[in-house]
């Protein structure tokens, strides 16, 4: 293992905590799973019972690579092929942001599993007020490597902006988990400016 | 001149590939399994002294859980892969897909392939000698559908002393057997791909069967079935194959590969014969289609999938019919495919995963449309390969 995993910014700690959240047993859906390695270990690990939504081919041929079931769709698309409660938990790990209703979306994931974990990029983190107060840019940082023109990343929201959107929706938010960057202790007291990224653990 | 510089070139390769094949080539051969008691039909008959003609590749292992049963379409026989014999010039029709160390391999898979009943290359079909008056059935041959085609299969994997496989796999027509086997014998397979496939068949299918016949009908050498081998409905037949042909094609592919090109000729002849190249395609398709396939077997089969619908026992409810489903499935379709479109596997898809079933599905991204089946090796065989792979392993498991 890698000593400088904590501070290492390229690791997905998302992916650490949702994993936490998984029973021995679970069914769990992954919608935008890539490459399914993330519920490959969820299979072998937790002994779940996995299943991958991706819209990429490449991806979905590495996911059968992986032995993981994936199904291919569009999370812009109707899910409502997807019985009610049909999963323990549903995952969106950093893929609402790429959605082009994410509203709907959580919604969905909310109907579809028992609980739903979406890990949620921050748009509200102090770098990224800072480099659009002073230098007048759109953030960009190693979580936003993209230029604003040809991200994939449609829909960015603060933290403060995803709460809000779940008690709109009247998603129950039962876990907040969010990961610091480099200021653990002021990320507690105020996640909204330090979290580079947050986990929620939703009910519908 | 072009053509003869290549013709050069083909002789010396084929030449040195012969010498070097020599070694490798990989042999097949077909066999027979006589039925020993009548096999109970759909439409309420019975068919009796049922010969079904099958291939095996590879050997089945101790615990018999290595069997991969493929299922052909239309116009395919058990001939799957390898050759009969060295000196054959083309190997079986998916020899890119199974055979040693191809993605369905066969040094680790035992697999099957055998001729649907109804066809006309070896197992039991409209050319077969009635037992009952001693003369060919020709049309008199009951109605089959694909639940019989299917029942014929499970008896011979039965009689190769298998009770579950490890999977059913098959394309088009193929990929309907599988869905079949899927509905009517759960507890048969360990997984099951069906490709390029459709739950039924739909009114737009129906019609391009109805549209064949009808040109086989219109050719006088019919004679209502009753033809001789030395004055059968060619034409007719050859008619069906083409207008089946460009259902297999897509416009992107035709246009690739024809374009408006012209065949032998710089102009127009202002005639009927064919001036372009799409249309001497088509001729040659057809006339090679009538050397190997019997008009009669092609009213059967072709019946056989239109009267397909799994169905049919759950009135039209497709989450229903794969309620008792227990094998994994590898849905695959191909986006150019408009005979058998993708929205038809993710109807399929859909219905399966209703009933909580382990279902994978993929849309190949393909120009090729309904032929992409036998010709995205690469990206399917793949896929399929990986699937056999972890199926196998969760099966030894058990």
């Amino acid at each position: 293992m890698n000593k400088r995993q904590f501070l290492d910014p390229q690791r997905r700690h998302d992916l650490d905590i949702i994993a936490d959240a998984v029973n021995p047993g679970d069914r769990v859906l992954d919608l935008g799973c890539g490459d399914g390695i993330f519920l490959r270990e969820l299979k072998e690990k937790r002994k779940a019972r996995v299943l991958g939504v991706e819209i990429d081919q490449d991806s979905i041929v590495r996911c059968i690579g992986n032995g993981v079931p994936v199904i291919q769709r569009d999370l812009n698309g109707d899910l409502g092929f997807f019985p009610d409660k049909s999963f323990d938990l549903a995952v969106l790990s950093h893929t609402l942001q790429e959605t082009s209703r994410p509203d709907l979306l959580l919604r969905s994931i909310v109907r579809i599993g028992k609980r739903a974990a979406v890990s949620v990029i921050n748009f509200g983190h102090w770098r990224c007020r800072t480099q659009v107060m002073f230098r007048g840019r759109m953030p960009r940082s190693t979580q936003m490597p993209f230029q604003w023109y040809d991200t994939p990343n449609i829909h960015f929201c603060t933290l403060r902006d995803f709460r809000e959107l779940c008690a709109r929706l009247n998603i129950k938010i039962v876990e907040e988990r969010p990961i610091p960057g480099r200021f653990p202790r002021l990320t507690k007291l105020f996640p909204n400016a330090f979290a580079t990224v947050c986990v929620f653990i939703l009910e519908g | 001149m072009l053509y003869y510089t290549f013709g050069i070139l083909n002789i010396r390769g084929d030449k040195i590939e012969t010498e070097q094949n020599n070694k490798e080539v990989f042999i097949t051969q077909p066999r027979d399994f006589r039925m020993d008691s009548p096999l109970p039909l759909d439409c309420g008959r019975e068919l009796k002294e049922v010969n079904i003609r099958y291939e095996t590749a590879g050997t089945l292992n101790a615990d018999r859980s290595n069997a991969v049963l493929v299922t052909h379409a239309l116009s395919g026989d058990a001939h799957v892969c390898g050759r009969h014999t060295p000196e054959d010039k083309k190997p079986g029709w998916w020899d890119e897909m199974i055979g040693p160390d191809r993605p369905v391999d066969t040094n680790k898979y035992f697999v099957i392939c055998s001729n649907v009943i109804g066809g006309c290359s070896g197992s039991t079909g409209p050319q077969s000698i009635d037992p009952d008056t001693g003369k060919p059935y020709n049309m008199s041959f009951p109605v089959i559908t694909v639940a019989d085609m299917v029942r014929a299969q499970k008896r011979l994997v039965e009689h190769l002393g298998i009770t579950k496989l490890l999977a059913v796999l098959g394309g088009s027509m193929g990929g309907m057997q599988v869905l079949q086997w899927a509905v009517d014998y759960p507890e048969a397979m360990e997984c099951f791909i069906p490709i390029a496939t459709a739950s039924c068949f739909t009114p737009q299918n129906i019609a391009f069967d109805w549209v064949a016949r009808e040109a086989i009908k219109a050719d006088p050498n019919w004679n209502n079935g009753n033809y001789t081998p030395d004055a059968s409905p060619d034409h007719g037949l050859a008619a069906a194959r083409m207008l089946a042909h460009i259902t297999y094609l897509s416009e992107e592919s035709m246009g690739r590969k024809f374009g408006r090109a012209l065949q032998n000729k710089s102009e127009l002849d202002f005639a009927f014969n064919y001036d372009f190249a799409v249309e001497s395609y088509l001729q040659y398709q057809g006339q090679r289609f009538v050397e190997r396939f019997d008009a009669n077997s092609y009213f059967y089969i072709t019946r056989a999938t239109d009267y397909f619908d799994v169905t049919a026992k759950t009135d039209g409810d497709l989450v229903k019919a794969f309620s008792q489903v227990k094998a994994a499935a590898l849905v695959v379709a191909f986006s150019s495919d408009w005979l058998f479109p993708p929205e038809q596997s993710r109807k399929i898809v859909d219905a399966l995963l209703q009933n909580g079933s382990e279902v994978s599905f993929c849309e190949i991204k393909s120009g090729y449309g309904h032929d992409a089946f036998l010709l995205e090796v690469d990206t399917l065989g793949r896929m399929i390969k990986d699937f056999l792979h972890y199926h196998q392993e969760g099966y030894c498991h058990e």
